[in-house]
């Protein structure tokens, strides 16, 4: 079986694993506990808030824990609203093509009087500091852009945009989830007053995350309850979780650039490989993008079908169709980039680690084509285009 | 629970009665590539009976199945009796479709019914206009 799913989810990393059993074991403890069980536990809590502010540049107390990445996204883009309300500004900047976590977020706050702006991300998409500078008014409470987009991998020009909002006093998040132990992460150098992370995508275990919130900024509670969190999350802190994220999240980071050379050249190849066949396209940025991240659409076929058959072959994939998604609309993420509908139907997004070997890279790029053909040949869409009925797109 | 019954993945990986038709005596085409399915069903009528049927599909697996499964179904049969199969027969005989692909069932019938309606029209058959609802005033897709 080949994984290359990992924009969905990552495999448990054997260090994040051993450092998460002593908790699921013997360390039961609960944090707020007085006596040395729980103050064991509270230690361990301690230590993984250092090590993931480390990984960061952050201080541990601008290290918030969350359930994930979707929880951190919530409570960051509420907790700027919350502040913007207060002084009259109601104006939010985002992107067209941001992870429904911040996109319906975003829509409750236009239900609650919030005017959202969402830039256009163009066909390469991505977004300039620039097109955010136009953008920003009196009443901007809030900017947030995604750090890396988890469908087509570009690579957004945080530190710069980071830049543009602090010179004109607007906060700024930034969804992380795809580039937390994938990219370099400076929150200072950066100019980054919020961060969201997700364990499981840098191989830590599901359901735990993070938000960074920069000094100073006031968070407001998602989760009503104990003073957990300083207050900012209630409810009895996820020890094993927290623990085995930072261990993965600092193993990650250790290796980032050796990691990222290796599964780039992987990537590249298969990029390489995919557009040799007939009317395709890369999806997102080519040259700053994820380095797992690669991402077609092939014409006149569905990404459901292809998904299936790939599977059956023993590779695991993804793809922006409707009938993946369980909607009758494909992806946003590649609507928002111009994809038509019936091409973006058709899209595959297949996304390394550094597990994925040569070998597995050499066999889907034989599978690969021989499926995209196979469904072609059954398509109607596909006769029509050949025969002249239906202009080709791609 | 796998996401298909093992009926339907039967019918994607090797689907019966694929491929387009040399002069058919009707085709019917339904579903639009903007929704990510086109069904194109093509029948050869002799004294009216479906002596051969193909089909082309653009869409998920479970798409190709329903029309693989359709065209089993009405092989050799009269045209009456291709036009009383419904989306539910086709449900069963794969054994069930998850809630959001119903939709491709009710395609299934409907390419039924396009391709003998086609059929009718080139060969000056009167028939019952309102049992051919057209696919744009339908909208079944979008309430199952």
């Amino acid at each position: 079986m080949i994984y290359a799913d990992n924009a969905a989810t990552t495999k448990l990393s054997q260090t994040a694993l051993n450092a998460m059993l002593p908790y699921l074991t013997e360390g039961y403890g609960n944090p707020s506990s007085l006596h040395s069980v729980g103050q064991a536990a509270a230690e361990a809590l301690q230590s993984a808030r250092e090590d993931v502010a480390a990984c960061l540049n952050a201080s541990p107390r601008e290290i918030l824990f969350t359930s994930g990445g979707s929880e951190a996204d919530n409570q960051a883009i509420l907790s700027a609203a919350r502040i913007g309300e207060r002084k009259g500004k109601k104006h939010i900047i985002s992107t067209a093509f941001e992870h429904h976590a911040v996109l319906h977020t975003l829509q409750k706050l236009q239900k609650q009087g919030f005017e959202v702006e969402l830039l256009p991300v163009g066909s390469v998409g991505t977004v300039i500091a620039e097109q955010v500078r136009a953008a920003i008014r009196e009443d901007t409470c809030l900017v947030t852009v995604m750090f890396a987009n988890n469908e087509i991998g570009s690579i957004l020009p945080i530190a710069e945009i980071g830049a543009v909002c602090r010179e004109k006093g607007v906060l700024f998040h930034t969804d992380a989830v795809q580039a937390a132990g994938h990219l370099p992460i400076d929150v200072q150098a950066q100019n980054i007053d919020m961060l969201s992370l997700s364990a499981h995508k840098f191989h830590g275990p599901k359901g735990v995350g993070a938000l960074y919130v920069k000094t100073g900024i006031p968070v407001t509670p998602l989760i009503e309850g104990g003073a957990q969190e300083r207050g900012k999350r209630a409810g009895t802190e996820n020890v094993p979780a927290i623990v085995g994220m930072a261990a993965a999240l600092k193993e990650a980071v250790a290796n980032l650039g050796e990691t990222a050379k290796k599964m780039t050249a992987l990537r590249d190849q298969l990029i390489a490989g995919l557009a040799k066949i007939p009317h395709s396209a890369l999806n997102g940025d080519p040259v700053n993008r994820l380095p797992g991240n690669v991402n077609f659409c092939f014409e006149g076929i569905e990404g459901e079908s292809l998904l299936l058959l790939l599977d059956a072959k023993g590779i695991c994939a993804s793809s922006g169709s409707a009938c993946t998604s369980g909607s009758l609309d494909p992806s946003h993420v590649l609507l928002a980039i111009g994809r038509p509908h019936e091409v973006a139907h058709g899209s595959l997004r297949l996304s390394l680690c550094e597990a994925n070997t040569q070998e597995e890279i050499d066999y889907i790029l034989t599978e690969t084509p021989k499926i995209v053909e196979r469904l072609r040949s059954l398509s109607p869409v596909w006769h029509d285009l050949m025969n002249g009925k239906r202009q080709f797109i791609l | 629970m796998a996401l298909y019954t093992e009926t339907v993945m039967d019918h994607f990986m090797n689907p019966r009665n694929v491929g387009e038709m040399e002069n058919p005596d009707g085709v019917g085409e339904v579903g639009n590539a903007k929704c990510g399915d086109i069904m194109k069903m093509y029948l050869k009528i002799e004294n009216n009976v479906i002596t051969d049927v193909k089909f082309e599909t653009f869409g998920c697996g479970s798409a190709i199945a329903s029309s693989s499964v359709a065209t089993e179904m009405i092989k050799g049969k009269t045209v009456e009796e291709a036009l009383a199969v419904t989306n539910k027969q086709v449900v069963e005989a794969l054994g069930g479709l998850p809630a959001h692909k119903l939709h491709c069932s009710v395609l299934a019938e409907e390419s039924i019914k396009s391709a003998v309606k086609d059929y009718y029209d080139k060969n000056g058959i009167e028939y019952d206009h309102s049992l051919f609802p057209d696919c744009e005033s339908c909208e079944a897709c979008r309430m199952v």
